[in-house]
């Protein structure tokens, strides 16, 4: 290391509580915001996982929905007319809605239905226990082996229970995907068996799931559908719509956003005030740094690899921390919904960026200022 | 006949504007030689800082030249100024300035350090120095656990370490006793002054006046009179 920055780092790491106390709100600052956004993250990921899931190129939907649980139905002429769209390979109904479940002990619970076409069984989950095929025996369900399924009793192939005054049987155990956002179990079963055993209106379909033939029909597809009336959106197109809404249309997102800001400012005051502080009470060290012939640049390079060497350190304790409490939460509660992007790892560092920027800037204009012979005077 | 080490003509420094300006000094003209140590002496506020710090690069004044083996320092740009600080002027200010947050001796190293000399090459350099002033043992503790005497002769050391040409001292014994000061500016003449060094020592401290060659005195912004040693 250059011997400059070396003294620089000395007189930082010496100086054991205001660096300390830097440490501390950096950390603390990154750790807010990585927590917060990771938690957003999470329930966004949870908030579109039926569309990850299910796991069709194409979705045809009704342009007002927002959401995928709140689906509005899809009159059958739709599904024809896009089996006939030019670079259609094939599309199917699928069924997605809330029913309700009663147990053998009589204690009710709701659950998320899904019904795929009888056909194809396009967007199958998979299997861990049973066989698919016996999704199609009487009152056939298969039910995910997710963190709620706790909530039906732990079922096993072969566990009855009553759904919407109808009865259900077990056949198949499913490996749990992406949870939902709301906590409650998911069944699946066929498209026909879910509209016939739940309330459904006149038309039944909550959306068409499509394959196209290649990527390149993709907007042709799209130009189709809309002359319908209807959406037709990628996957992805989809989750980014459903985050869309949860991101600015509910109070979720903008009071994530603030939260983050927050702890921005938090962060900022915090460690901004901590290093001017650090910054003044070694102005004499610098003025005498200078008066022994330091030059201005060398100055600043101290300054920024203090505040640079905090902020990096602060970051990674942060981020951290973060990571420790989420693992350990997950540990405890498999439900908990939180994750650590890129994305978030990407704001928090700019936003330390942005935090040991202005602190620095703050110290060097000071540092720059400073009389040598204010030093020399005593 | 010892050669010139600085020439400093009509040199003037005042302070604010107006009814509030001070003229803290009024065209000083003076030289030093290496191989002596000039005392400049005065009451308080007659300017002494002042000047110190014009001759040294330190502070810039309002008129006159400062010539420091032959070159106007005051013509240097500002990164010229603070080479010239560093590789020609030792410091040792009033309230020493040592650094708490090192050691001893690398306190000493400073200046080796900001000369771009790798780190522990300075730090041995600068263990030497430490030894020529007798604190090889303080080496490796933090400055504030000395002496006020041990603290002085650490910033001798940090001042000298660099090899410069001259030396300046600012009230070196104001905070030490009387046996202390004795023994350090002893100690100056004896291991620190040489041919090719100059040494200028501000003070107010008559009990060490025996030390200097020549003695210089100011009063209100000018010099007043001047004795050589008998
Ligand atoms: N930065 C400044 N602003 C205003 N006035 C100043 C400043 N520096 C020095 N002065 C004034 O200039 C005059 C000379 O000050 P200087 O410090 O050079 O005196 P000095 O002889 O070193 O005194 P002392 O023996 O007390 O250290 C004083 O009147 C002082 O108040
Ligand atoms: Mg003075």
């Amino acid at each position: 290391m250059n011997g400059i920055l070396r003294i620089a780092f000395k007189l930082l790491v010496n100086d054991r509580g205001k660096f300390t106390a830097l440490l501390v709100g950096i950390t603390f600052a990154v750790f807010l915001m990585v927590m917060m956004t990771s938690m957003f993250a999470g329930i966004l990921s949870r908030s579109s996982s039926t569309v990850t899931n299910i796991g069709a190129k194409m979705w045809v939907l009704d342009p007002a929905v927002n959401n995928v649980s709140s689906s509005i139905p899809v009159p059958d002429y739709v599904k024809d007319a896009v089996r006939s769209i030019d670079g259609v390979r094939y599309a199917v109904p699928l069924y997605s809605g809330g029913a309700q479940v009663k147990l053998a002990n009589g204690i009710y619970q709701a659950v998320t239905v899904i019904g795929l076409d009888d056909a194809s069984l396009f967007g199958r989950p998979e299997l861990i226990e049973g066989e698919i095929e016996d999704i199609y025996a009487e009152n056939g369900f298969v039910v995910v082996q997710d963190a709620e399924i706790s909530k039906l009793g732990n079922p096993r192939i072969g566990t009855k229970f009553e759904i919407n005054d109808h009865r259900g049987v077990v056949v198949g155990i499913a490996k749990a995907n992406i949870s939902g956002l709301f906590g409650i179990p998911t069944l699946y079963t066929t498209f026909n068996r879910a509209i016939s055993y739940l309330p459904s209106t006149r038309f039944t379909a909550s959306y068409i799931l499509v394959e196209p033939k290649s990527t390149s029909d993709i907007p042709h597809i799209k130009q189709a559908v809309s002359k319908l009336g209807y959406q037709a959106l990628t996957d992805d197109e989809f989750v980014q719509k459903i985050s869309n809404f949860y991101k600015y249309q509910t109070g979720l997102g903008i009071n994530v956003m603030l939260m983050t800001a927050i702890s921005f400012i938090v962060g900022l005051s915090i460690s901004g005030q901590t290093f001017y502080t650090f910054i003044l009470e070694n102005l004499e060290k610098f003025g005498a740094l200078k008066a022994i012939g330091a030059k201005g640049h060398e100055l600043v390079s101290m300054i920024l690899f203090q505040a640079g060497f905090t902020a990096f350190l602060g970051y990674g304790l942060g981020v951290g921390l973060a990571s420790l409490i989420i693992m350990s939460a997950k540990l405890r509660m498999p439900d908990y919904a939180a994750q650590i992007t890129n994305l978030n790892l990407g704001i928090a560092f700019v936003m330390v960026l942005i935090i040991a920027g202005i602190s620095s800037y703050i110290g060097i204009r000071r540092v720059i200022r400073i009389e040598p012979f204010d030093i020399f005077r005593g | 006949m010892a050669s010139l080490a600085i020439k400093a003509t009509n040199l003037a420094k005042w302070f604010g504007e107006g009814d509030a300006r001070t003229m803290a000094v009024k065209s000083v003209s003076f030289e030093a030689s290496f191989g002596e140590i000039l005392y400049i002496v005065g009451p308080s506020g007659s300017g002494k800082t002042t000047l110190l710090s014009m001759i040294s690069g330190i502070l810039k004044p309002n008129s006159g030249t400062v010539l420091v083996e032959d070159r106007d320092i005051w013509k240097m740009e500002s990164d010229e100024l603070a080479d010239f600080r560093l590789n020609k002027i030792g410091f040792v200010f009033q309230d020493y300035h040592l650094f708490s947050n090192l050691t001893t001796v690398e306190n000493v190293a400073i200046p080796l350090i900001l000369k771009k000399n790798d780190w522990n090459q300075s730090l041995k350099v600068a263990s030497e120095y430490l030894k020529i002033v007798g604190l090889e043992k303080r080496a490796e503790l933090p400055p504030v656990k000395l002496s006020g005497g041990e603290q002085q002769r650490v910033a001798i050391a940090r001042a000298i370490a660099s090899r410069p040409d001259i030396l300046i001292f600012d009230e070196p014994t104001a905070s030490l006793d009387g046996d202390t000061g004795r023994k350090i500016l002893e100690f100056v003449r004896e291991h620190i002054l040489n041919e090719t060094r100059c040494i200028i020592i501000v003070t107010h401290d008559s009990r060490i006046f025996e030390y200097a060659h020549r003695i210089i005195h100011m009063e209100d912004g000018r010099i007043i009179g001047e004795e050589h040693e008998k």
